[in-house]
């Protein structure tokens, strides 16, 4: 069978959970993938919650809506207790701790810590906790070098924006840090 | 002396308006009004749903035929896309005021440089004589047999009044077509409205007090009459907005 | 071609533009907002038009005017929003109008949804106006397809004059995907002999109408207008289908729907079941020789949609009830997952 990951992003909306999304369809295109992006849409773009599903594949994407995820972004709380026990066995879960309390105690999943709105803070990258979590999953997964991450933040970030490509390559080095 | 003709502007074909309708009027005003701006190649027109709905045989520059009260919007569409084209609507009471309200409002209120020549009769004439918009309080109709009760039927619309609201309008004119001193007055505010166009100036409506003898139940003299005693006092002719918007 | 990763709606908007269209008028309604969005932010800048308008209504007669006078124009909205245009679009068919219709399918009946849905499938194909109609109607699968087919629109629209649909669902309009533009083919005639643009008395004044009161005029018009219909029967009804030639089961499927039978099928060819797919891109003309042609080993079809079942007439009515059909769908925004549809598939065994 063919290859493909399936990501499912989630949080709160104004977390930027919709351009980590972008951001992980870029890298798929640059590496010459298939890709899907698909946002929850409607009143969860005004500030309720707020997900989207990323899958990155070798051929023709069926679904482009991911229901069991084998990466899980976790943003906070709410996105946590509705997605944890959604992760494909084996697969692995990225958990903002700054924002969700619980820790999953079983087995079957890969689970990442990481205080990513803290250290968005402290290191005056605020906003930017969507991205140091998608530095963790880069570490975490090896999905793709820091070179295609520039590449895809290029065309990622809005033109006339283009001074965040630089604030992003931080969060994201910080995320592979931690 | 001139002899007097046919405007180049209107085809030479037989109308199908009953004898005595004052469409017959107002359409030769427009047809000269078009001749003498010599814009005939220039203009569409936008007729619509109810008696006038086969004007599109009757005037010799292009002709759409509209859906029920929509040819503010279809004139919208022709006029966004040929700017420098005159575009006229040619619209009813029931067709304007009631199923097309919110197309006249919205194409007035974005200030579209159309022209839109609305004939109130106070009645539906094509479907027998309905009630309309405009129809006075205590006004028999078919659908008002006992008379326009407006602690049931509500009250009538005066579309002069309410479009003067909007900033879009940069005129709009009420006329009537009873005698030759009003029908000259109808013809003169028609050209303004034209001219306005002409000048890119905004929206333009000339409601012109009409008749119809076969739905009044009245002879052609008689219903003329009634325009004078009956509408003018309810319907006061006169310019109610007037002036660029730009 | 370069691929760039971009949502559905807007891809479309892109594409329309590219596709020669000068003038765009709609109204907000979600799930498609980024068309209008797309739309008031490019095609001005290119000297075309963008009006919000009152309404739908408003919109689609917008349409009727612009058309009348030979421009590409478009109009978009979703389901609710559909049903307001039907009135318009009776009348751009009775005028033969061309124009592009863009639907981006939400659930219904009523305000519904605005999660993707297939339930206007009936009104698409049958009833999307008054009086004896029908209208070509693209049914993309992909954002790629989105852009190909609204190009392709604009031609068949001026072609046979006639307003032509594509329909799609929240799914698409929302979801990113690589997409590349082809260089565009025609943008269009600038000055079709029929428009209604000002004859500058160097022709014979035209008429757009769609009233005849004689009956004999009316019928002949309408015949007429039938035989473009099968012409275009002939020429662009089209159809993609896969692993038909020893499949047991075929499913049939259009639009975003046929991209998780094609999971779904791949899932049932790994655990050893023989399964074809088979999906309209047209879904009016419906692809009927080539779902013959496709389900000619078959024992079994599975109609696979987003509505509680409108497609699967037409299936039944192509195979003319040789082969059972069985039917799989989910209503209310729930898009069908490939498991779900594997499912089905066992229990047909």
């Amino acid at each position: 069978m063919k290859k493909m990951n399936e990501y499912l992003i989630a949080g709160f909306g104004g977390q930027g959970i919709l351009f980590a999304g972008k951001l992980l369809g870029n890298i798929g295109l640059i590496d010459n993938k298939e890709v899907t992006w698909f946002p929850s849409y409607g009143p969860a773009m005004r500030g309720g919650t707020c997900n989207c599903s990323v899958c990155i594949s070798d051929s023709l994407i069926g679904s482009p809506v991911v229901d069991s995820p084998d990466v899980l972004i976790a943003m906070n709380g709410p996105s946590y207790d509705k997605f944890i026990n959604a992760v494909k066995k084996g697969g692995k879960a990225f958990i903002d701790n700054s924002l969700v309390d619980s820790k999953y105690d079983g087995s079957d999943i890969d689970c990442f810590y990481i205080p990513a709105t803290r250290l968005a803070a402290e290191n005056d990258l605020k906003g930017m906790a969507n991205i140091i979590v998608l530095g963790k999953v880069i570490k975490e997964t090896g999905l793709a070098t820091l070179e295609t991450v520039k590449a895809a933040l290029e065309v990622s970030v809005p033109a006339g924006k283009a001074n965040l490509i630089e604030l992003n390559m931080k969060a994201i080095e910080i995320g592979m840090a931690n | 002396m001139p002899n007097f003709t046919r405007p180049k502007s209107l085809v030479d074909v037989p109308n199908h308006y009953c004898p005595g309708c004052t469409h017959g009027i107002i359409h030769r005003i427009i047809a000269e009004v078009i001749d003498e701006m010599g814009i005939d190649g220039q203009t569409i027109g936008v007729c619509p749903v109810g008696c006038s709905v086969l004007a599109y045989n009757y005037f010799s520059c292009d002709m759409i035929q509209a859906s029920h009260g929509r040819s503010p919007a279809v004139a919208t569409g022709v006029k966004r896309a040929k700017p420098d084209r005159f575009v006229f609507t040619y619209q009813g009471d029931g067709d304007l005021a009631a199923i097309g309200t919110a197309e006249i409002i919205h194409a007035a209120a974005r200030g579209e440089n159309i022209t839109a020549i609305f004939v109130n009769n106070t009645t539906y004439g094509m479907t027998g004589g309905q009630m309309a918009p405009t129809t006075l309080p205590g006004q028999k109709t078919q659908t008002t047999p006992f008379g326009r009760n407006t602690a049931v039927e509500g009250f009538p619309i005066r579309v002069c009044e309410l479009m003067s609201q909007l900033d879009g309008v940069a005129l709009a004119e009420r006329v009537a077509v009873i005698d030759p001193k009003t029908i000259m007055g109808a013809k003169k505010a028609i050209r303004k409205a034209f001219e306005i166009q002409k000048n890119k100036q905004g929206f333009s409506i000339v409601e012109i007090l009409s008749n119809c003898p076969t739905n009044w139940g009245m002879t052609p003299l008689e219903s003329l009459e009634r325009i004078k005693t009956e509408m003018m006092p309810y319907y006061p002719l006169g310019v109610y907005k007037e002036g660029s918007i730009r | 071609m370069e691929r760039s990763l971009m949502k559905g709606n807007e891809a479309l908007a892109e594409a329309a533009i590219r596709a020669g269209c000068k003038c765009y008028f709609g109204y907000p309604i979600t799930p498609q907002n980024e068309i209008g969005a797309y739309m008031s932010n490019t095609l001005p800048k290119l000297g075309g038009v963008f009006v919000q308008a009152e309404s739908e209504i408003g919109a689609i007669n917008m349409i009727y005017g612009c058309a009348a006078t030979g421009t590409r124009c478009m109009t978009s909205s979703s389901s609710p929003g559909m049903s307001l245009k039907t009135e318009g679009i009776s009348y751009l068919v009775g005028a033969d109008l061309p124009c592009v219709i863009v639907n981006i399918q939400r659930g219904g009946p009523g305000l519904g949804s605005i999660q993707p849905s297939q339930a206007d499938y009936w009104q698409t194909t049958r009833a999307l106006g008054h009086g004896d109609m029908r209208m070509p109607v693209f049914a993309p699968y992909s954002v790629q397809e989105m852009v190909d087919m609204t190009s392709k629109a604009f031609d068949i629209a001026e072609e046979f004059r006639t307003p032509v649909m594509v329909l799609a669902d929240g799914l698409l309009g929302q979801m990113m995907e690589p997409v590349s533009f082809p260089d565009s083919g025609t943008t269009g005639s600038s000055s079709p002999t029929w428009a209604t643009d000002g004859h500058d008395n160097k022709r014979k004044k035209n008429i757009v109408n769609s009233l005849f009161l004689e009956p004999i005029e009316l019928e002949n018009v309408i015949k007429e207008r039938f035989d473009r219909y099968e012409k275009i029967k002939e020429k662009h009804c089209e159809a993609a289908y896969e692993n038909t030639e020893d499949a047991d089961i075929i499913i049939a499927a259009y639009g975003s729907t046929a991209r998780i039978t094609q999971t779904a099928a791949e899932m049932a060819r790994a655990e050893g079941i023989k399964v074809g797919t088979f999906r309209p891109i047209t879904v009016y003309p419906f692809p009927e020789k080539q779902l013959q042609a496709a389900c000619k080993n078959a024992k079994k079809v599975l109609v696979v949609e987003m509505s509680m079942g409108q497609m699967v007439d037409d299936v039944k009515l192509a195979l003319d009830c040789k082969i059972p059909v069985e039917f799989y769908g989910r209503s209310g925004g729930f898009v069908p997952g490939p498991q779900e549809v594997l499912e089905k598939i066992r229990g047909m065994m």
